[in-house]
Parts: structure tokens; sequence; C-alpha cells
């Protein structure tokens, strides 16, 4: 029973929440600081409390703790549904990881949304967050980790959509919500679907089916490969990453707590929890892998050349999370997870650092400014340790955990080796673009007050350097490692110098460092003109400048296209054709040959030729036609549906005869 | 054959009644004659030994849900504008028509497993038992009152007026 | 004559296109609703026919139809709430003027 103090580490949080929202808001309006102070303290107890937790993991046997768990829905012959949780060292890492972060954002909050009007509607979504993650980390069953996905998945488009009198906010966080909902379905089938075959929810035992092999084959294969859906969905990796960019319309503290450290890496932590469903089976390790690697290049070439500095910071954390994703799917759970565990300090600090710039230049978009070293030097010292964490240069935190990615790519997946190896170079290059554009050179912007940001958004940054720097050297012995039962643990000064015995560390670091000259090169000494280059490669510009048409190729050719153009129209040639008494080719020539292929065929002319006007053209014009199928009236729509059902009993009553 | 008296009578007075909601020009008169439908099918329910549902019929559908639509029917003082049909009079007709004929054809060109025990007199305890035993049917009855405070919660805010 | 199940399902079926034709083809919002209505007795009717037919001692058809019953009635409830907040915003409840799924 002594260990029943864990479940406060998420209940504080949710605690907090209640307070704010139903205690404070209405009783308390015009002391909104009151809420901010809740929350810092409610985490504040929640981070100490993972401390206890953490070294009471280092000193238990297999580093697993055992908390009472409660018993929630029994039904004898039925089901029976426990609240329980997990505590093993990957819940340990995760809860300082979620703890720590949130504090440092909490506390940085205070001075970045400062005269907020929303500031309790805020404190009160962050706490919400704040339990789910934690929450998430600690669930013992896959369908309580389910309803915290969920929980952070809404908590996320409550804060994407903060200032939703942005139209813009309001669409990211409809799009966020839509596009990893497209991944949670494939997690809930999996659940299901594991259900069906195990009966059990419950994780450990699900793990040691996978290790006993009483759950094998193909049905492994499809579970893990429902479950890495969902991951895809959160992680943001190709092909759904298309909403973590546009997430950026949320506050920034919001983009480095959710959108980078913690809901971001949730997909990863989650095939980390189900890493035995995963390493049993070939099929599904190698897709992790494919995707992650692709998706780490993919994003990172698309980084290169945005404008916005939260757009990069956004495509890197994409290429990032593939990173780990490829970490979990060659090394195991601590390689994948140390990288997490890095990443979520040095890009958090990241994204605070542009909320810093932001807080002083109003914009975020680095064509306006420059020269802001003189201005903000204690974000710009910050900023640049965790930009070259992030080039992976050593011995900072970011350079152990990408080697140990790259040496174990180099042993299981050669090919990808190649990809990864190339993005290392395009870090570098991209981090050190934002770098000397925003803090080298003169000032581009409008004529303004540029100032330092108050010391309570500065203390975060810098106990988060500490972090970037240090995270790192918790591997130095193996003990990281060795923490999940991989490796053994060794000296400190073998593991920091030791790593130069092999080749690898060398050509990464020589990458990394050929990226910062060239960026360098560049963007602060100017000896090679950015649009000559841009001109030079200019297919290859447009291509990375335009994210590869996804967004386009989503929008104007799935939706536009296929569903509205092909299907709802051919639905409302159907009403008007048929059921007035028409012809069926007429609906055959001109939806799917004009429409369909015509859309095709331009958006392949148009992509070749990169103008992106005409793509928006055409869908502009068939949206006109296209939009009159959607009349509207719920009975036209009842009318299809009864068509639908007599299609069904028709087809049942033919086939089931056969 | 006191049932077969029974249930024709029934049947032609529910189709009856339920063409009169359908067709019938005057709201408040559909209204009223969707209640008497509803009591032909609380009848029907009873020749199917069903007394429980039957009772449960009358209550829920002539007690609460009858006077719940003429209620609104009021509050929009909507009867003036009557019931017309719209644009979809005759596609929705086909349709209808379509439907009818498949799941008839359907019901007659199926083998039916029916089984010869008679009904018990009384299914009320039955019913009782069933719902709330622990291998039962207790799950939906404690899900079922979640649904039925959120639907109450979800009519108040609708309906409540913001002017205020 | 013996009235046997594929009466009583017949009479569902009918019931149930008389309620569909209705829910299809009227502007009167409440009048949709009632037409609903009727679309489910029916359904509790075919419900309670297989229940008393096909295993008369389980009982199960007829718990179905009381959960269809329930769940019938918050459906009014809400339905009923939903036309009349729109008649209080567009003074109508002709659901052929009530499109504002439209594009």
């Amino acid at each position: 029973m002594q260990n029943n103090f864990v479940w406060l580490i998420f209940l504080l949080p949710f605690l907090s929440f209640l307070v704010i929202s139903l205690f404070l808001k209405p009783l308390f309006k015009d002391k909104p600081k009151l809420a901010g102070y809740v929350t810092i303290a409610a985490v504040a107890a929640s981070f100490i409390l993972s401390v206890v937790v953490l070294f009471k993991l280092l000193g238990a046997a297999d580093h697993k703790l055992i908390v009472p768990e409660i018993n929630w829905v029994i039904i004898e012959n039925g089901v029976t549904i426990h609240l329980g949780l997990m505590i093993d060292s990957l819940t340990g890492i995760m809860l300082m990881v979620v703890t720590t972060v949130s504090l440092m954002v909490q506390i940085y909050s205070q001075g970045y949304m400062k005269d907020d009007p929303g500031y309790h509607r805020y404190y009160a979504a962050m706490s919400l967050f704040t339990t789910a993650m934690l929450g998430l980390v600690m669930a013992d069953s896959l369908l309580l980790a389910f309803m915290f996905w969920e929980m952070v998945g809404l908590c996320s488009y409550l804060l994407i959509g903060f200032w939703f009198h942005k139209p813009s906010a309001a669409n990211a966080a409809k799009k966020a919500f839509i596009v990893t909902r497209i991944g949670d379905f494939g997690f809930l089938a999996a659940i299901i679907f594991l259900y069906a075959h195990t009966g059990t929810f419950d994780i450990a035992t699900l793990q040691n089916m996978a290790v006993s092999g009483m759950l094998a084959g193909s049905v492994l294969t499809w579970a893990a490969i429902g479950i890495f859906a969902g991951a895809v969905g959160k992680s943001a990796q190709f092909p759904l990453h298309v909403w973590l960019p546009d997430a950026m319309e949320g506050p920034t503290p919001v983009s480095a707590l959710i959108h980078a450290a913690t809901m971001a890496a949730a997909g990863v932590f989650l095939v980390a929890r189900t890493y035995p469903l995963f390493e049993h089976s070939a099929t599904a390790l190698h897709t992790v892998a494919i995707v992650g690697g692709f998706t780490a290049i993919f994003a990172a070439s698309i980084a290169l050349v945005q404008n916005d500095i939260k757009r990069v910071l956004a495509y890197s954390t994409i290429s990032q999370l593939g990173y780990m994703m490829l970490g979990l799917a060659t090394g195991g759970v601590a390689v994948g997870i140390f990288h997490l565990f890095n990443h979520a300090f040095f890009k958090a600090l990241l994204f605070l650092g542009a909320g810093s710039i932001n807080h002083a230049t109003q914009t975020f978009d680095m064509r306006e400014m420059g020269g802001l070293r003189k201005a903000m030097p204690k974000t710009y010292i910050t900023f640049l340790i965790a930009a070259t964490s992030l080039a992976g240069i050593w011995p900072l935190s970011g350079f152990w955990s990408k080697d140990a990615i790259l040496s174990q790519a180099l042993d299981k997946q050669p090919i990808i080796f190649v990809l990864v190896l190339i993005t290392v170079f395009m870090t570098a290059f991209y981090m050190f673009r934002v770098i000397f554009l925003t803090f080298g050179g003169t000032y581009r912007g409008k004529e303004h007050h540029l100032h330092e940001s108050f010391s309570v958004m500065t203390i975060p940054l810098m106990v988060l350097t500490v972090l970037a720097v240090g995270s790192g050297f918790f591997n130095l012995n193996g003990g990281f490692s060795s923490f999940f039962g991989a490796g053994e643990t060794h000296s400190i000064l073998e593991g920091l110098f030791g790593i130069f015995k092999e080749p690898l560390p060398w050509i990464s670091l020589l990458l990394a460092g050929s990226g910062i000259f060239l960026a360098y090169a560049i963007y602060s000494r100017k000896w090679i003109s950015a649009e000559s280059l841009g001109k030079m490669f200019k297919p290859l510009y447009q291509l990375f400048y335009h994210k590869y048409w996804v967004d386009e190729l989503y929008e104007g050719i799935i939706v536009k296209k296929i569903l509205m153009g092909g299907l709802f129209k051919a639905a409302h040639f159907f009403d008007t054709k048929v059921i007035d008494g028409g012809i069926n080719t007429f609906m055959i020539q001109k939806v799917i040959v004009k429409n369909f292929f015509a859309g095709l065929f331009a958006f392949d002319r148009k992509g070749v030729d990169g103008a992106v006007n005409g793509v928006a053209g055409t869908t502009l014009a068939a949206g006109k036609t296209i939009r009159k199928a959607q009349t509207g009236q719920l009975q036209f729509y009842g009318l299809i549906i009864g068509l639908g059902v007599i299609a069904l009993i028709v087809s049942v009553f033919i086939f089931s005869r056969v | 054959m006191g049932q077969v008296i029974a249930f024709w009578v029934f049947a032609v007075a529910i189709i009856g009644a339920a063409l009169g909601v359908v067709l019938l020009k005057n709201v408040f008169r559909a209204a009223v004659l969707l209640v008497a439908c509803f009591f032909g099918v609380a009848g029907i329910f009873i020749l199917l030994s069903a007394d429980f549902l039957a009772a449960m019929q009358i209550l829920i559908y002539i007690g609460a849900i009858s006077i719940l639509v003429i209620l609104a029917i009021m509050l929009t003082r909507e009867v003036a504008f009557g019931s017309p049909s719209n644009k979809f009079q005759i596609p929705a007709f086909i349709i209808a028509a379509l439907f009818c004929t498949g799941v008839i054809w359907a019901i007659l060109n199926t083998q039916w497993q029916i089984s010869s025990v008679a009904p018990g007199a009384t299914t009320t305890s039955g019913l009782g038992v069933k719902l709330f035993s622990k291998d039962g049917f207790i799950l939906p009855v404690e899900i079922l009152p979640t649904v039925l405070l959120a639907t109450i919660l979800g009519a108040i805010v609708l309906v409540k007026d913001r002017k205020k | 004559m013996t009235i046997g199940l594929e009466h009583y399902l017949v009479l569902s079926a009918i019931l149930f296109s008389i309620g569909l034709y209705g829910a299809l083809a009227k502007h009167n919002a409440i009048v949709i609703l009632m037409s609903i209505e009727i679309m489910l007795s029916a359904v509790n009717i075919a419900l309670i026919a297989f229940s008393r037919f096909i295993v008369p001692a389980e009982l199960t058809g007829q718990i179905f139809a009381l959960f269809a019953m329930a769940v019938a009635a918050a459906e009014t409830a809400v339905g009923l709430a939903i036309i009349i907040s729109i008649y209080r915003n567009k003074e109508t409840i002709d659901a052929n003027k009530i499109d504002l799924m439209k594009w």
C-alpha cells in the first residue's frame, strides 16, 4: 500500500484543473494570476513525486513498482476492466520528461500569456493536458491508455484553437483533430482486435504473450501495425504529418509542451510501451523503421526552406520523431527513448526561445528578424546551445542519442542509414540558418523596441539549457540503457571519449560541421547568395518550399476531387439524371474521366512546373460545380441513405443465395 | 380465433393511423393520430405476450413522447403551417415502396426457426432478473442513465434562452 | 388461420416504410420527428415478434426493445429541443429551409 502516492502524480494536475475551472474562474475573475500559481504548484508537486518514483525505481528489483489497482467495471462472465498503473523504467523516464517540461512551460507561460483574456482557460487546459499525458504514460491497460490518448488529443485541439477568433487557429485545431483521428482509428481497431484474440487489455499480459509466442503471426503483425498507425497520427509521421506544422497556430508554450516535448512524442512512447509486440514481428519493425527514416529526411528537407521560425522547428520535430521511431525499430526501447528524453529538453527550449523572440519582435517571420543577439543575450545563448545540441555536436545531449541511433541503423537498415546521415547534415544546416537569420546580421523588421523577455521567461530557458547540455550524460556510463535492461555500465571517461574509436561519430560530426559551415557561408558571410542557390536548385527549392504539395494533395485531390468531385457529384448526378430519368454514361464520362483524371493530370503538370496557383484555380473552379451536390438538406441525404439500404438488402439476398 | 381478429383490428388501426400521421395536413390531428398508432402498437405487444413492454409503450410513448410532441407543436405555433409535402415526394415514395417490397420479400423468403416453446404468462419478473442480474444486462442498464443524463443536460442547454 | 411471425414482420415492414416516407417527404420538422417515432415503433414490433417466436424463453428481444424505447425517448427530447431552438433563431421549422450544412 506504500506506493499509493503514485496515483497523486496525475490526480494533482487534475485537481488543479477542477479548481481552476469550477472555483477560480467563476469566483476570482479579477485575479487571473491565481490560476497560474495553482497549476505550477500542482505540477511541481507531481514533479517531486516523479523524482521519488524514479529513485524508488532505481532501487527496485527489475526496475518495477507495484501499485495497488482499482477495479472499475466488473461483470461476472463478462468484461472486467481494471484501473491500474504500470510503473517501470519507461514510465519513470517519461514522468520525468513530462513533469519537468510541463513545470518549465507553466512558469514560462506566466510571462508569455500575461494579460491574455483567456488566462484561466489556458491554465485549465494545460492542467488537463498534464493530467492526461501523465495518465497516458502510467496506464497499465490499452483501454485506459486509449482514454488518456484521446484526452491529450482533446487538449491539443483546445490549445491549438486557443485563439479561436483567428480562423487560421480554428482551422488548424480542426485539422489536427481530424488528421490524428485517422491514426487513432487504427489504434482503436488494434485494441479491439487484440481483445478479440486474447481477451485482455492489460499491457503486461499482452507483452508476455508476445514474448512467449502465444501471440504471433499475422495477428501480431496487424495489431502492431494498428498501434503504429495511432503512433503515426500522434507523432506526425508521414503521411499524417500535415497537422503538426499547422498546430503552430497555438500559443508558443503550448507548441513547446504539446507539439514538441510530450504529446507529439506520445506515439513514440506508445510503440516503446508495446515494444514486445513489434519485436516479434519483423514486418511491423520494418514498417516502423522505414516510416521513421523516411519521415526524418522528408521533414528535414522541408525545414531547410521555411521562413517561419516555428514551422522550421515543427518540421524539425517531425524529423526528430522519425529518428526516434527509427531508433526504436533498430536499437530497441533504450535507444529510441533516450533520444526522446534528450529531444524533449532541447526542443522545448528551442520553442520557448522562439516564443521569447516573438515576444520582442511580434513576428515569427525570420525575414523580419536579425541582429537580436545584442538585444536578447540570454535568449541567444540558450537558443544557440539548444540548436547545437539538436545539430548533434559533441558533447551536447543530441550527439549521444543521435549517434546511438545512427550506429544501430548502420547495423540493421543500411539503406535508411544513408538517408538519416544526410538528415544530420540538413539538421545542422537548418538550425544554424535559423540562428544566423534571427540573431546574426542587422535587424530587418519594422521599427520596434527590442528587449529581453521577463525573467519569469528566461529562467525556465536557463534551466532547460542545463538539461539540454546535460541530459546526454546520463548514458555516459551506460546507466540509461541499463535502466532499460540493455547493455552494461562502464566508466564515464570511457563513455565520453571512447566513442571516438569508431569512425561513425567522426563522419556525423563532420557532416554536422559542414552543415553549420554552409549555413554560416550563406546566411552570415553571404559568400554564396541564398537567392542564386534557390534559382540553381529551383525544382528542389519549390518542392521543399511547398512541402512536397502534400497539403494540396490531400485537400485538392482527395477531399475536393475524389470525395466531393467524384462521389458527391456522382450522387448529385444520380439524383438529377437517374431519378429524373437520365443516362449513366454521361455521369461516368463527365465525373470520372473529366474531373478525376483531369485533376490528376492538372496536379501533375502544375506540380512539376511548380505553379501552385493553377492548382488553387482548378480547385476553385471544380468547387463551384461540385458544391451543388451539397444541398444541406437532410432529407436529400436521407433519400440517399434509403437507396443505400435498399441496395444492401438486395445484395445480401442475391449473394447469400449463391 | 379471438387473437386473429384482434391482430387484424390492431394492424389495420396502426397502419391507418400511421398513414394519417404522414398524410394529414393538420399537424395537431397528426399528433393525435400518432397517439392512436402507439395504442395499436401496445395492443400488438400484448398479442405478442409482452405485457410489461405494452405498459411501457403506453407510459413512455403516449405518456411522454406524444405529450412532448404536442407541446412542441404548440410552442412553435406551426399548426397553421401545416404539413405539406416537399419536392422529394415522388422519390421518397419510390424509395419507401422499394424498401417495403424488398423487406417483405426478404421476410417471406427466409426460413425462420420458429420455437415451439410457449411464452411465460408474465414477463415482468423475467425481465427484471435479466436486466439486473450479474450475468445479464447490468452494464447496459448502468450506461443508459448516463445517456439519459446527457440528454437532459443537452436538451436544457439547447433550449436555454441565451438573450438574458 | 393463425397469426405467425411473418404477419408481425410484414406489419412492421409496412409501418416502417410509412414512417420512412414521412421522414423523407415532409416539410414540417415535427412531422418528420413523428415519422421517426413510427419507424422506431415498427422496429420494436419486429424485435418483440422475434423474441416471442424464436426465443420465447430468453426475452432478449424484449430487453432490446426496452433499450430502444429509452433511447427513443432521449432522441425525441433532444430532437424537439433542437427544433425549438432552430425555431427561435430562424422563425421556421421547415426542414427544407434549414440547410446550414450547405457547402
